[in-house]
């Protein structure tokens, strides 16, 4: 996994699989970026595999935010991602709006 | 915890739990329709089988389930509850009881077939719309179930649970469901993240999710159950085939691990209820806001869900109120820890009599106002850490409901228990050694205090008898009284046994009060003294020794044709008591202060070589403890009389010093001693010497055996024990 923090704009992108594999280094990222911005947006169009500790992990930003008062939004649901959310029905408690990926697939 | 000591606390909460079950049927006798009786009911049986699940407890798991069937249609009004089902739902309670103290490899013969001769009772109350497995334990807790219709349609239920260290096994849930999904259609996944912990506490290798899927699918239960094969150890399973009964889902609600769940969130996991269903609910339930009707009951009157599944659903929600409450009010503590903090309170009493002794030598007021301020402070301490350990005696009294109803059915008598000062407070060794005695003369009275209803009838009294328990508190200790409303005595008929058995002889006179006493003498407890003496004196001297045995005595007062009072009277408690210093020659003792009357100064021309005084007019028995000690040292100036009272009888003490009140703890005297009348133990001064504390009791009944034998002759039986030197 890689991605970038965009301390100015609030904005952490995630990049290639968001898997148990990348689970400590995704939340040590997500920690850092919770504290550092008042508003969070997590951009997740790179992410190329979502597994339960990645949902865990997103589920989990979220849930913080609210307790640390900083906003969390996920944008830019990549068709992994987007897959995973709607088979488990977690979008609504994501509670994000969600753009249907187009028909070419990004 | 180990699971050792979860298993004990299983089994403690369990105890309470039945206790609980009994006295609520009990009560629900009265008012057989209380909701929240019934409730209550229902929620400790569910409760017992809920946790004898988790222990692997299956036979229990078994049984309770089925009287849990039952209690369900009481608790929906399907049933009534008539005093043969309270009937049958005791013996229930019972053989649960006696379950869970056993393995299940342990169950013997007998109670096997008692449960199953209860089951086949129990089958007549089930709803037989259901096909009922009859004896046979259910091989699976849930299969077997009652009430309601169907519901959850065409789809399979699964609810899933994945232990937390399930990713870290290479394992991803995510795929299980999708594996899941090949084998029909995932008509919905609820995720529940209610377990996902916040800040810190987060492991992202850890699982915290759990699964609650709708599948349609031919496949049947094994195919499903393979599917999760690989993390079978890892997650806990719940499979509810299509249409399933209500009762099952039920079931999964209560089972389900999340406990602040809104109940709404409930019924959408658990697949009863969609997510739009729950919208619709919420907004009607705005939108009539001046009535605010609760959100299950708008839910039911929408036909959304069925009302048993919300009742499950409040049923759930208020068990996780209810041991939230229960959690701030009560601590349960070790009770060798509390005896630890009694034992230090009392090592600390102690040194800071030491501290005031040597503060007062030093005459150094300040630290004399020191030491002052610090006695107050333990003095507070002492009676707040043994408040520790008191509890009110109403549920033992509670358990007597049981015992009289159940002895009034086995001997044809019709007798109700009246309990009052159920409030009282004592010491919970006390309370634990009380019951036995209790159950022994609670038995008595309604064995043969009571009589038969003709011949009550006759005499003129109710049909009904009567038996009362009673406690209060008196002078520093505490009175237990079991009276009854029945023949009372026949003292004629006791003093014929008694001189028969050789312990009275026929020329002494006793008053009709005295000889009552004697059915505590040893010598009365043989069966053919049962029979011939229209009862009384079963094991009563069993009743007396563990009564003496805490320090108490007990006493009967007996009206002829109008019933008996057995009186019991205990020392509020064994550990630490305020006493009343004194000095006899070189030695001090220790009066209980509790049962000190008043001081008098005593001169010996007052009292002429007779051994009792005119006090106001009252004639006052006395010992001089210098002679019945044999104590050497200089006497006093003064010698003072020390009235003491106990059960009503008041004698004097002649001491040479009076020193002034005194917290005492009580050391036992050791087993060399214990055959020693007229102490009952020792205690530790400030300047580090011995006193002895005055079992003023015994000697008071010493001091009027003699006045009594003075007057109606020699060495009656109790005069033998008097007189005896003690410490030379």
């Amino acid at each position: 996994m890689s991605g970038g923090f965009d301390s100015e704009q609030g904005r952490l992108r995630l990049d290639g699989e968001l898997t148990i594999y990348q689970a400590a280094t995704a939340k040590a990222e997500l920690e850092r970026a919770l504290s550092a911005a008042p508003a969070l947006e997590i951009d997740l169009a790179g992410v190329t595999e979502l597994d339960t500790a990645g949902l865990q992990l997103l589920l989990w930003s979220k849930q913080e935010g609210e307790r640390r008062g900083c906003t969390v939004r996920l944008i830019n649901h990549s068709e992994p991602v987007l897959t995973v959310l709607t088979l488990l029905n977690v979008d609504r408690a994501l509670g994000d709006p969600v753009v249907l990926p187009s028909r070419a697939g990004n | 915890m180990n699971l050792d000591q979860a298993f004990q606390t299983f089994l403690e909460e369990s105890r309470e739990l039945l206790a609980d079950l009994e006295r609520i049927l009990l009560e629900l006798e009265a008012a057989p329709s209380d909701t929240e009786l019934l409730n209550a009911l229902f929620r400790c049986a569910h409760t017992i089988k809920g946790a004898a699940g988790i222990f692997g407890l299956d036979h229990v798991v078994a049984f309770t389930h089925v009287v849990e069937n039952v209690l369900d249609r009481l608790r929906a009004d399907e049933l009534s509850l008539d005093a043969e089902l309270a009937a049958l739902l005791l013996k229930c309670r019972d053989h649960i009881a006696a379950l869970i103290e056993v393995p299940a490899e342990a169950v013997d013969e007998h109670a096997r077939q008692l449960g199953n001769a209860l089951l086949t009772g129990l089958s007549l109350y089930q709803d037989h719309s259901e096909e009922h497995k009859e004896l046979a334990p259910p091989p699976a807790p849930r299969v077997e179930a009652s009430g309601g219709g169907v519901v959850g349609g065409d789809t399979w239920h699964i609810s899933l649970r994945f232990a937390p260290d399930v990713l870290a096994h290479g394992m991803d849930p995510i795929s299980f469901i999708r594996y899941l999904g090949q084998l029909g259609e995932l008509r919905y996944v609820a995720t529940v993240s209610d377990a996902l912990p916040a800040g810190e506490a987060f492991d992202p290798e850890a699982c915290y999710l759990g699964f609650e899927i709708e599948l349609r699918s031919d496949a049947d239960k094994a195919a499903i159950e393979g599917v999760f094969e690989f993390v079978r150890e890892l997650c806990q399973l719940r499979i509810l085939p299509p249409r399933s009964r209500l009762a099952e889902y039920m079931q999964l609600i209560q089972d389900l691990p999340e406990d602040n769940a809104r109940i709404g969130e409930i019924l959408v996991a658990s697949g009863a209820l969609t997510a739009a269903e729950l919208a619709e609910g919420l907004r009607l339930q705005r939108d009539e806001q001046p009535e605010r009707a609760p959100l299950g009951e708008v839910l039911v009157a929408q036909g959304v869900v069925q009302p048993e599944l919300v009742a499950a659903a409040l049923t759930k929600q208020q068990q996780s109120r209810d041991r939230k409450a229960q959690a701030s009010r009560y601590l349960r503590v070790q009770a060798d820890k509390l005896d630890r903090l009694i034992n230090l309170v009392g090592e600390l009493v102690i040194a800071s009599a030491s501290v005031a002794l040597n503060a007062g030598k030093s005459g150094d007021s300040d630290t004399q106002e020191a030491a002052a301020a610090m006695s107050m402070l333990v003095e507070e301490i002492r009676d707040s850490s043994l408040q520790l350990r008191m509890v009110p005696i109403g549920e033992t009294f509670g358990r007597f409901q049981r015992v009289v109803r159940d002895l009034s059915a086995e001997l044809g008598k019709d007798i109700a228990l009246d309990i009052s000062g159920a409030d009282t407070e004592l010491d919970k060794t006390v309370v634990e050694k009380i019951a036995d005695p209790l159950t022994h003369l609670v038995r008595n009275a309604c064995d043969h205090g009571i009589e038969a209803v003709e011949r009550r009838l006759a005499a003129g009294k109710p049909a009904q008898g009567t038996v009362r328990l009673n406690a209060y508190h008196e002078s520093g200790a505490i009175v237990i009284e079991v009276s009854d409303d029945g023949g009372g005595l026949d003292a004629e008929r006791i003093r014929a046994k008694a001189i028969e058995r050789g312990l009275l002889r026929p020329d002494q006179v006793l008053s009709d009060q005295e000889i009552y006493q004697l059915i505590f003498e040893p010598g009365f407890s043989t069966a053919a003294t049962v029979t011939n003496l229209s009862g009384r004196g079963v094991g009563m001297d069993v009743v007396k020794r563990s009564i003496e045995a805490l320090r108490g005595t007990v006493e009967l007062i007996a009206q002829p044709g109008w019933g008996t009072t057995c009186r019991i009277r205990l020392p509020l408690t064994l550990a630490i008591i305020d006493g009343f210093l004194t000095r006899v020659g070189d030695a001090s003792y220790v009066v209980p202060l509790e049962m000190v009357v008043e001081c008098i100064e005593f001169s010996e021309d007052q009292a002429e070589n007779r051994n009792y005084v005119n006090l106001r007019g009252e004639v006052l028995p006395f010992v001089r403890l210098r002679e019945h000690f044999g104590a050497d040292g200089p006497s006093g100036r003064r010698q003072n009389i020390i009235v003491v009272r106990y059960a009503g009888h008041k004698a004097g003490l002649v001491v040479d010093e009076l020193l002034g009140e005194h917290q005492t703890v009580i050391k036992p005297l050791g087993a060399l001693f214990a055959h020693l009348k007229g102490l009952s133990g020792s205690t530790i001064l400030g300047n580090g010497r011995v006193a002895l504390i005055l079992d003023v009791p015994a000697l008071i009944g010493q001091i009027t055996s003699r006045e009594g034998s003075a007057l109606h002759g020699p060495s009656s039986q109790r005069g033998a024990t008097a007189r005896v030197p003690l410490l030379n």
